[in-house]
């Protein structure tokens, strides 16, 4: 199938890219890597009017200082895969990457393409909610201002970002001495579509878990972070944090079915992530 | 058209200069605008890898990218792959491997594997299965392309073949 | 890489190609991006066309309206159903010799009705693709929904699809050998159980396509098609546009995979081909991923409940096997659907020895897409059942798998022999094959490491499957039913006046290597390197009348034609040799490109100076000397309907019981395929085959709602086998050539897909048998794989 025609429109900078979609409004999309975007496209899932294309704008830093990771929105997933300060700073990120679909969509997607989508199903929404991170959005009509993470994914492809604004970057708390991250995923395919997935990090010290920040994928209209599986976890030894986390699975997560794989069995993989995730930090 | 954007870019190493609708995806702009009919459709929507090919040095799929995107940027098809002494051994060693059948998957298959052996060293079996799986054959059951992929990788580091 | 020498057939002579691996000059071509594909052509005013397709699986067209899409930018014209009357007959997929099969007409687009999603209802005929797109929205339908059958068991209860057809029953045929119930009565046990293959397509990574062209002025039909059989589509064109068949040729490009699907008569392609006769413009049209997945055929929708009664030694008394396939609402022309359940009777139980055997198909119109012949037709539903049930029935008389198969398979050397079913089988090694396999595998270090490995709490799977293979396909299999499907195969060698060798063949290239193996077979005979003989395929005009390339026949019949050619013209030249050297032309041989004394190996001459005499010098040769130098040769067997191969493989996975996940270790393959022209094709059609069955095992499936809508239709949805989850296979190959032909060939090209899938079941309930479970629905999901634990009661929760 062919995409539908639309407009085009390439902006020069940030700002020229928030003046356009404040003109354009609702008719219009970003395109930035447009890994998700010219799928839909092409397969008449979406036709919007015009496509604002922010890929010449910069905005593809990593940086870490002041105890902060910052990926701004052009960041692609192969940078993020190949950077040294990410995996330090926020070794989930450099976990994640390989999960994400192949190296020649890694190429192209970027990571404010794919907050902005905000895919329940996809790796870097739940990372950025396992480490609350900071949404960093921009509009010509009220400049930039942050959303942390939790308040950021409002439901199946709907996020806090206004039609009027984009995503200049996402900030990660660096990881803290102690802490523990992991993301593990269970796919058909590996690079396809998490069945289930699990972002997690924790403060493992004198072998006991503590501040478990479980966010699952995959199992809801948006990524879901595990409250009553850190609550049960708190304080415990690995052994134990990770069977009380998966057994109080039940109270966090309700994921819905496909045609393969039913909403009991996501959540019964769903334990069997959320234990191996604690095991994996001890090992 | 809803407006004809122009675009100045090189193919090959050759300048194109071209006005295009902005919804023509970059495959569909080799293949109808420059005849260049070595990259194929096997999906147009992102999975199946047989139009990957490389812009500004990265491999992408060729139907995830639009032609306006590809302004200013660097194009290489099979047709250029085809045509550079660097990867006659590649494509040796597939064609001697047999680890291609209908060849539709080829083009796409060969700038994927090129990708990982660009970056060196002997990648283990694994690995290539890894790397290549964006890329589907449904042909030879890849276990030929990984023989492939891995005897050109041991030849360039010397290692002795597997 | 070269095959031991064992294994080299006797054709063979010091300067053989036959048996030798080599690779395909065509693969240098694709590999440098020179691919001609269908949709790599584009001939001036070039309509292209897109089809507005059924919603609905089943629903009455109230009202149909294209005049808003027929006004919008770059379109030509939209054709509905009645524009095309005047132009093409409507079709029906029926075979003479199997008694009771029925079908309704077939248009090239829906009439008043749609009976199934995905069934094309109107078509756009534009200045582009994106231009006929653009203008699908802008037709009006208006549809009244029906009732909707997507189980074939209630089906068969229910109203027909089709009412003049009486019933939904499309094909229904049982087979009974010895005294069924005799046997199960004296039998120490009886073992049984269900089977589901599911519903799965061929997935060609290049979509079908056509290109027609009619020609007003010479009244000629021309076809570009990605076919694997031009003549017999060929004859389809004649026969549903009222041409003389001499006003069409088919010709066909490079094809980006087969498999069968590409061999059917599609609605869209008939479509166009009519709208092209109509228009008198070219049309062409090539499916987009979502029409294929609605569109191309499917396959494999069986249900099984099968039995088996072994005595107390173990030995197979009896089978008992009821199946129940669902084909969509028409038996597809001009192959039928009947044949895929037909080869579950006929084949299943194959390769054993037992006294009796029934088994009883239903074939069942449902509003799924129509099924029909896809790569392995039949044989993986077969050999899953029969192997399923013999890991049963070992495990109900404690004997390990292998031993079990030993006592079981019918023994070699004592052939002809006869299926259960009552097939006649020519000559097969299974006992071999089996110890082969076994030998391959390390079969006792595997077991081995499998208790090991469950020591140490990993769950390793040991899966073996024997099988037999339908190749070489005489005309009983269709012909005889009044298909327009040749059974046999022609072949054109031609000596060039330069020295080198055309051949034209009926065969079709689809990768796997036809053009290939044509090649060395003529220069085997002609004593030639293969790189100096050019092959001609695909081209209803200038190769001569065949069936293509189906039912891995290519080599055993397509080869065998080409090898009688070849020799032929090596007598004619060996025979203007010797009438211009005053030789006895028994005593030349051709070698190197020469021809040459035969005992002393002396050149005599070379073929340039053979072709350049033949041709130019006629004024040089003795009186009353014509030279022929072509010769075309036709073959097809009579003796035997089909030609056998047979095999076995094996499979080790390791299974998570936590997570349902299966991941393969590894693959073996032995296969009998008789004489391997080139061994290196053969191995990698087998591995790729190979790969097909286990996509069928463990990822794919048509998935439908109640309502018979496709829930999978993008390549992200269906999953078909990736690089990294799929494992290495080991071929390893036993010769017992046919003797129906000179080569002794037979084919290898679904050996694979026939018997992956119960390699890998078996394996899988391997490994499951510790937890008490057992699965025989693919494909092999997470969830179907947990479920399994949990009815055993055996999972940690």
């Amino acid at each position: 199938m062919k995409a539908a025609a639309f407009r085009y429109a390439r902006a020069t900078s940030a700002a020229h890219a928030q003046a356009l979609l404040a003109e354009h409004g609702e008719d219009a999309r970003l395109l930035a890597g447009g890994q998700s975007l010219l799928a839909a496209l092409n397969l008449r899932l979406s036709e919007p009017a015009i496509l604002i294309d922010i890929g010449r704008i910069g905005h593809a830093a990593i940086e870490a200082r002041d105890g902060r990771l910052r990926l701004s929105a052009l960041a692609t997933h192969a940078a993020i895969g190949r950077s040294a300060a990410v995996a330090e700073a926020a070794p989930m990120l450099a976990q994640a990457v390989p999960h994400i679909a192949h190296p020649a969509i890694r190429n192209r997607g970027t990571i404010g393409g794919s907050l902005a989508l905000g895919d329940p199903a996809a790796e870097w929404p739940a990372c950025a909610l396992a480490l609350n991170a900071e949404i960093v959005l921009a509009s010509a009509a009220r400049g930039e201002r942050r959303v942390s993470a939790e308040d950021f994914f409002l439901g199946l492809y709907s996020t806090a970002c206004a039609a009027d604004e984009m995503v200049l970057a996402a900030e990660f708390p660096a990881t803290a001495p102690n802490e523990r991250q992991v993301c593990l995923e269970l796919a058909r395919r590996r690079g396809d579509y998490a069945l289930v997935g699990v972002a997690a990090s924790a403060k493992l010290e004198g072998g006991r878990i503590s501040g478990l920040r479980a966010a699952f994928f995959g199992v809801g209209a948006t990524p879901v972070l595990a409250r009553e599986a850190s609550r049960a976890a708190e304080g415990a030894t690995v052994a134990e944090a990770a069977r009380a986390a998966a057994d109080a699975l039940g109270r966090d997560l309700d994921p819905p079915g496909d045609p393969t794989t039913d909403g009991a069995t996501r959540l019964r993989l769903a334990r069997v992530l959320m234990r191996r995730a604690v095991e994996a930090m001890a090992a | 058209m809803s407006g004809a954007v122009e675009i100045a870019l090189t193919v090959n190493g050759e300048a194109v200069r071209r006005a295009v609708d902005p919804r023509l995806h970059l495959v569909d702009f080799l293949r109808s605008e420059l005849g260049l009919t070595g990259s194929h459709l096997g999906c147009e929507h992102g999975v199946c890898g047989a139009c990957t090919v490389r812009l500004d040095g990265e491999t992408v799929r060729g139907c995830l990218v639009l032609a306006v995107q590809a302004d200013g940027a660097a194009v290489e098809t099979i047709e250029g792959l085809a045509a550079d002494p660097a990867w006659d051994d590649l494509r040796a060693a597939f064609v001697a491997r047999n680890a291609l059948q209908c060849g539709y998957c080829t083009p796409g298959m060969l700038a994927s594997a090129a990708e990982l052996l660009a970056a060196g060293g002997v990648p283990t079996r694994d690995a290539i299965r890894d790397h290549l799986s964006g890329n589907y054959c449904r042909c030879t059951g890849y276990h030929a392309i990984v023989d492939a992929v891995e005897s050109v990788a041991r030849a360039r580091a010397g290692a002795p073949a597997a | 890489m070269s095959p031991p020498d064992a294994l080299l057939h006797a054709v063979d002579r010091p300067n053989s190609w036959i048996g030798r691996a080599r690779p395909r000059e065509q693969a240098k071509r694709h590999a440098a991006g020179g691919g001609r594909f269908l949709d790599d052509l584009e001939p001036p005013r070039c309509l292209h066309a897109a089809f507005l397709r059924s919603p609905h699986a089943h629903a009455r067209l109230l009202a149909l309206d294209v005049t808003a899409a027929a006004s919008q930018p770059g379109v030509f014209r939209v054709l509905v159903g009645a524009d095309l009357d005047p132009v093409m007959t409507p079709w029906v997929g029926v075979l003479a010799h199997f008694k009771g099969l029925k079908s309704a007409p077939q248009y090239p687009l829906a009439r008043g009705r749609a009976v199934f999603q995905g069934e094309p209802v109107a078509m756009v005929l534009a200045a582009s693709r994106r231009a006929a797109e653009d203008a699908l929205p802008h037709i009006h339908a208006e549809w009244e929904p029906l009732p909707v059958l997507t189980d074939p068991e209630e089906s068969l209860a229910a109203p027909p699809i089709h009412a003049e057809l009486g019933d939904n029953l499309a094909f229904t045929r049982t087979a009974e050998t010895g005294d069924l119930q005799a046997a199960f009565a004296r039998a120490h046990a009886v073992v049984e159980s269900g089977f589901e293959t599911a519903r799965h397509t061929g997935v060609t990574l290049e979509p079908r396509g056509v290109l027609a062209h009619w020609d007003p002025a010479e009244e000629r039909l021309t076809v570009h098609h990605g076919t694997q059989a031009p003549h017999m589509m060929k004859e389809i064109f004649v026969r549903h546009l009222g041409l003389a068949e001499e006003q069409v040729r088919v010709i066909c490009p490079d094809v980006g995979g087969s498999y069968g699907v590409k061999i059917h008569t599609y609605q869209d392609e008939m479509a166009c081909v009519a709208a092209a006769r109509l228009l008198a413009r070219p049309v062409k049209f090539v499916a987009d991923r979502l029409e294929s997945f609605q569109s191309d055929i499917h396959a494999r929708e069986h249900r099984v409940h099968a039995r088996m009664a072994v005595d107390a030694d173990g030995r197979i008394l009896a089978m008992d096997v009821e199946d129940l396939t669902g084909i969509g609402p028409y038996s597809v022309y001009p192959r039928t659907s009947a044949v895929e359940g037909n080869q579950v009777v006929n084949l299943s139980g194959g390769w054993y020895t037992m006294d009796a055997y029934r088994c009883r198909l239903r074939v069942a119109f449902t509003n799924k897409p129509p099924t029909c012949q896809y790569r392995a037709v039949g044989q993986p539903v077969a050999i899953a059942l029969t192997e399923g049930l013999a890991d049963l029935a070992a495990r109900a008389v404690r004997l390990d798998p292998a031993e079990f198969r030993r006592r079981n398979l019918m023994p070699d050397g004592e052939y002809p022999a006869k299926a259960p079913s009552g097939v006649p089988l020519e000559g097969l090694s299974h006992q071999r094959a089996l110890e082969r396999l076994l030998e391959i595998m390390d079969y006792p270090a595997l077991r081995r490491r499998q208790a090991e490995a469950r020591a140490a709490g990993r769950h390793l799977g040991i899966g073996i499957a024997s099988f037999i293979e339908v190749t070489n396909p005489s005309a009983m299999f269709y012909g005889v039913g009044g298909a327009p499907i040749s059974a046999q195969d022609g072949c054109t060698v031609r000596l060039e006046p330069g020295g080198s060798a055309t051949v034209a063949s009926s065969l079709t290239e689809q990768g796997q290597g036809a053009e290939a193996v044509l090649a060395q077979v003529t220069a085997d005979a002609l004593g030639l390197d293969p790189a100096r003989v050019r092959v001609v395929t695909g081209d209803t005009e200038r190769t001569p009348y065949g069936g293509g390339t189906w039912a891995s026949r290519g080599t055993g019949i397509g080869g065998e034609a080409c090898l009688r050619a070849a020799r032929g013209l090596s007598e004619n030249i060996r025979a203007l040799a010797g009438a211009v050297l005053q030789a006895d032309p028994a005593t030349l041989d051709l070698r190197d490109g020469a021809v040459v004394d035969a005992a002393t190996g002396t050149g005599r001459m070379t073929l340039a100076e053979v072709g350049r005499l033949g041709y130019m010098r006629g004024d040089l040769l003795p009186p009353g000397v014509q030279p022929e130098l072509s010769v075309t040769r036709h073959f097809q067997t009579r003796q035997y309907p089909f030609a056998f191969a047979n095999g076995a493989q094996g499979c080790l996975l390791e299974l998570d019981p936590e997570t349902g996940w299966t991941s393969l270790l590894k693959h073996w393959v032995v296969e009998d395929c008789g004489t391997l022209v080139n061994p290196l094709l053969v191995d990698e059609q087998i591995r790729g085959g190979v790969v097909q069955g286990i996509g069928a095992a463990l990822f794919e499936e048509c998935l439908y709602d109640a309502d018979g809508n496709l829930l999978n239709g993008t390549m992200a949805d269906y999953l078909v086998p990736m690089a990294v989850e799929m494992p290495d296979i080991e071929v390893a190959h036993l010769c017992t050539p046919t003797a129906e032909s000179a080569l002794g060939a037979k084919g290898a090209g679904e050996a694979g897909t026939a018997a992956a899938p119960a390699a890998v079941m078996n394996a899988l309930n391997d490994a499951l048998a510790h937890f008490g479970a057992r699965l025989t629905t693919m494909p092999f999901t997470p969830q179907r794989v947990l479920a399994a634990l949990d009815a055993a009661g055996a999972t940690a929760r």
